[in-house]
């Protein structure tokens, strides 16, 4: 809980170097008010929610140095919570190789019975996965992919390129509606090295490419919200006509949104990526250009929980006709409009 | 390494000072002209958006953060010593600041706040530098992950969106239709300028990167004078994330990443040698918005980041091989004034003290 007070106040003014600085970083920690995430149950589950066989489950995820990633976490924990029957031993985040190779495998030695592992790097990441696996303790691979699905029993994990689509797909929907011939689209990608940054651009111009239209001024930011204000307001400056603008990243896009609001324009619609609660509030206002989000959302983490519960107990999906859970499922980038908003809140993510 | 007495005396101001102060004006007026050039590729490029009032003034106001963090930078370089944690400072100021801006206190308080951390973890790296002997690649290379941590540790490593109205009309408001943080970067140049051409300070930031040991024996505290230009490195930090909390409307841990090597590069296509001893705000300045530009050149081309990024590596290259030439054309020996070359920049200031 956040209080002011006048002690720390007069402290801060008297702090003048390091030590003092350390003492005040402490009081100033940015502790929040517990937020509903990893609140999204599994819909339709049956008799899967009522309480089975003890379960315990080893996370081990990289470092929550940026938002989606902390919500990964808080997601998989909070989920693990809502289940009686679960135990979850979660290791510190790292984006260590060798020490999350050392952290899956002191889970594999203290006896869990279920694995859910985001991986800092999948290649890395295999042969542990693998040593889980030959010891009959089944693994869930959350997004970042092993190199052999002898790695891993299911993996779950977001779609990249289908994110593309789906934004492309709406931003040319609303286009059309609106009767725009010839529209001038931008985009601000992520990190144009990554490949995931690739798929979500190939899916924008596939998409795009469908409905007659191509991308127009682009520009890569580095997923911070420095990078994306930098890179909108010189693409801004660019593009004196433009209609849509799709942001890959809601992380950036605080940045993004900031260089639209100091260029004064409005003339265009925008579309963010990910799916963070700042993003879905700005939406649900509508004061804006921005008019939607298309989801990569880390609720994945709290369906990898619930996976690995029902992994534990042997138990399928409960609407399925399988008797076992899937090997592979892929969350769809669902589009975030002032129309469902309040249907995917729960999801939403503090960037 | 040379050792400090190794090396010649400073040579007194007179004529060889105003033919080096000459040579200097020749190298700026160069780095002018690449300036102009790279404006008239724009203009050619992109005539309807390139030079007009609003890209400009874009133009600007990116270049203002970076501009003033490369003004410090500047201090630190010509006193002999180098900076690699001023990416890190800004970071650790603008996430403080913002925290102190979710508790509900004031735009004063923030602006206060950024200046004090700032400079704050400037001093530690001077007073380390000096007094600690600590040389300076590896103090602020220390710095650089410690605040970076701390920066993280203070945000939970989440964007902390500013809400305090009072901060964001002021800093990103303008004035006489000029951007705020446009004004700030004139001021903090036009100061830094005075500071280190018309004071007794900058003289001796000078002679201290041109010959610390020579300075010392002339009587300079060199290092006191050593930890304040790393205070004025660390306040500028403080002053740049004032900026781009104002520009981003939010603090993040991820702020200021690789500002040092920008930062870095502008003084060094500047002019300024990395050994200490020479350099000029006027060229650092020239050298940061030689990059802005080439950015904005590149965005409203539609071009590659890899390009861009080869483009700006091979123009760092060819500013200091200019430099070179420009020098060996001469067929003299270089100025007294400036350091063997192999006296490298990490050498601890008054370490012999």
């Amino acid at each position: 809980m956040i209080r002011t007070n006048l002690a720390r106040r007069g402290f801060l003014f008297s702090a003048a170097g390091i030590g003092a600085g350390a003492v005040l970083a402490g009081c100033t920690s940015n502790e929040r008010e517990p937020q509903n995430q990893g609140q999204a149950a599994a819909a339709g589950q049956g008799s899967n929610a009522e309480p089975g066989k003890p379960v315990t489950i080893g996370f081990s995820a990289p470092a929550a140095d940026h938002g989606w990633m902390a919500a990964v976490t808080i997601n998989a924990r909070s989920m693990a919570e809502q289940y009686s029957d679960v135990t979850l031993n979660a290791t510190e985040g790292t984006n260590d190789v060798n020490q999350q190779i050392a952290q899956v495998e002191s889970l594999i030695n203290g006896g869990v019975d279920v694995l859910v592992i985001l991986p800092f790097d999948g290649k890395a990441l295999t042969q542990v996965g693998r040593q889980a696996m030959d010891q009959d303790i089944p693994v869930i691979n959350v997004d970042r992919v092993f190199d052999t699905p002898l790695a891993y029993r299911t993996w779950i994990g977001g779609d990249n390129y289908r994110m593309g689509v789906n934004a492309g797909n709406y931003i040319a929907e609303q286009l059309k509606r609106r009767n725009v011939n010839n529209p001038v689209i931008g985009e601000v990608a992520g990190i144009d090295s990554l490949p995931l940054t690739q798929e979500r651009s190939k899916g924008f111009r596939d998409a795009l490419r469908r409905h007659g239209f191509r991308v127009g001024p682009r520009v890569a930011a580095e997923f911070t919200p420095e990078s994306g204000e930098r890179q909108t307001a010189n693409l801004l400056q660019g593009a004196q006509t433009l209609h849509a603008l799709w942001n890959h990243d809601d992380d950036q896009g605080v940045g993004v949104v900031a260089a639209i609001d100091a260029s004064g324009r409005d003339d265009f619609l925008m579309v963010g990526g990910a799916g963070s609660r700042n993003m879905m509030e700005l939406i649900k206002a509508d004061s804006g250009p921005l008019k939607a989000t298309v989801l990569y959302s880390p609720s994945m983490a709290s369906s990898a929980i619930a996976l690995a519960r029902l992994l534990g107990q042997s138990k399928g999906l409960g609407d399925l006709a399988e008797h076992e859970i899937p090997a592979e499922v892929t969350t769809y980038s669902a589009v975030v409009t002032k129309e469902n908003v309040d249907n995917y809140m729960d999801v939403g993510f503090d960037s | 390494m040379t050792k400090a007495l190794d090396r010649p005396p400073v040579r007194p101001a007179g004529a060889g000072a105003r033919h080096r102060s000459w040579q200097l004006d020749v190298r700026l007026l160069g780095l002018a002209g690449v300036l102009v050039l790279l404006c008239l590729i724009g203009l050619f490029s992109s005539p309807g958006t390139f030079l007009t009032e609003g890209n400009i003034s874009t133009m600007l106001r990116l270049a203002a953060a970076i501009g003033v963090v490369s003004v410090g930078m500047t201090f630190v370089i010509i006193a002999g010593g180098i900076d690699l944690s001023v990416g890190s400072i800004v970071a650790l100021a603008s996430v403080w600041m913002t925290t102190l801006a979710t508790q509900s206190y004031g735009p004063v308080v923030m602006v206060l706040c950024a200046v004090l951390v700032g400079m704050g973890c400037g001093l530690v790296n001077g007073l380390l530098i000096s007094y600690g002997k600590v040389v300076p690649f590896i103090m602020t290379l220390a710095m650089m992950a410690s605040a970076r941590g701390l920066a993280e540790r203070i945000s939970g490593r989440q964007t902390q969106v500013v809400t305090e109205t009072g901060f964001t009309d002021f800093f990103r408001g303008s004035f006489l239709g000029i951007s705020v943080l446009v004004w700030m970067l004139a001021l903090v140049f036009v100061v830094g300028w005075v500071v280190l051409n018309r004071t007794t300070f900058g003289r001796r930031t000078f002679a201290i990167g041109g010959n610390a040991e020579a300075a010392r024996l002339s009587g300079i505290n060199v290092k006191l004078h050593t930890a304040l230009v790393y205070g004025i490195s660390g306040l500028c930090c403080g002053i740049a994330a004032i900026m781009i909390v104002a520009r981003t409307t939010s603090g993040a841990s991820t702020n200021g990443l690789f500002y040092e090597l920008d930062a870095i590069a502008a003084v060094v296509i500047g002019g300024t040698l990395l050994a200490g001893g020479r350099g000029s705000l006027i060229g650092t300045l020239i050298g940061v918005l030689i990059f802005t530009v080439l950015n904005s050149i590149f965005t409203q081309n539609n071009l590659d980041t890899d390009i861009q990024n080869i483009a700006k590596g091979a123009i760092i290259v060819a500013a200091v091989l200019l430099q070179h030439t420009a020098r060996s054309r001469k067929g003299k020996p270089r100025p007294s004034s400036e350091p063997d070359s192999s006296n490298t920049a990490t050498q601890p200031s008054g370490s012999k003290s």
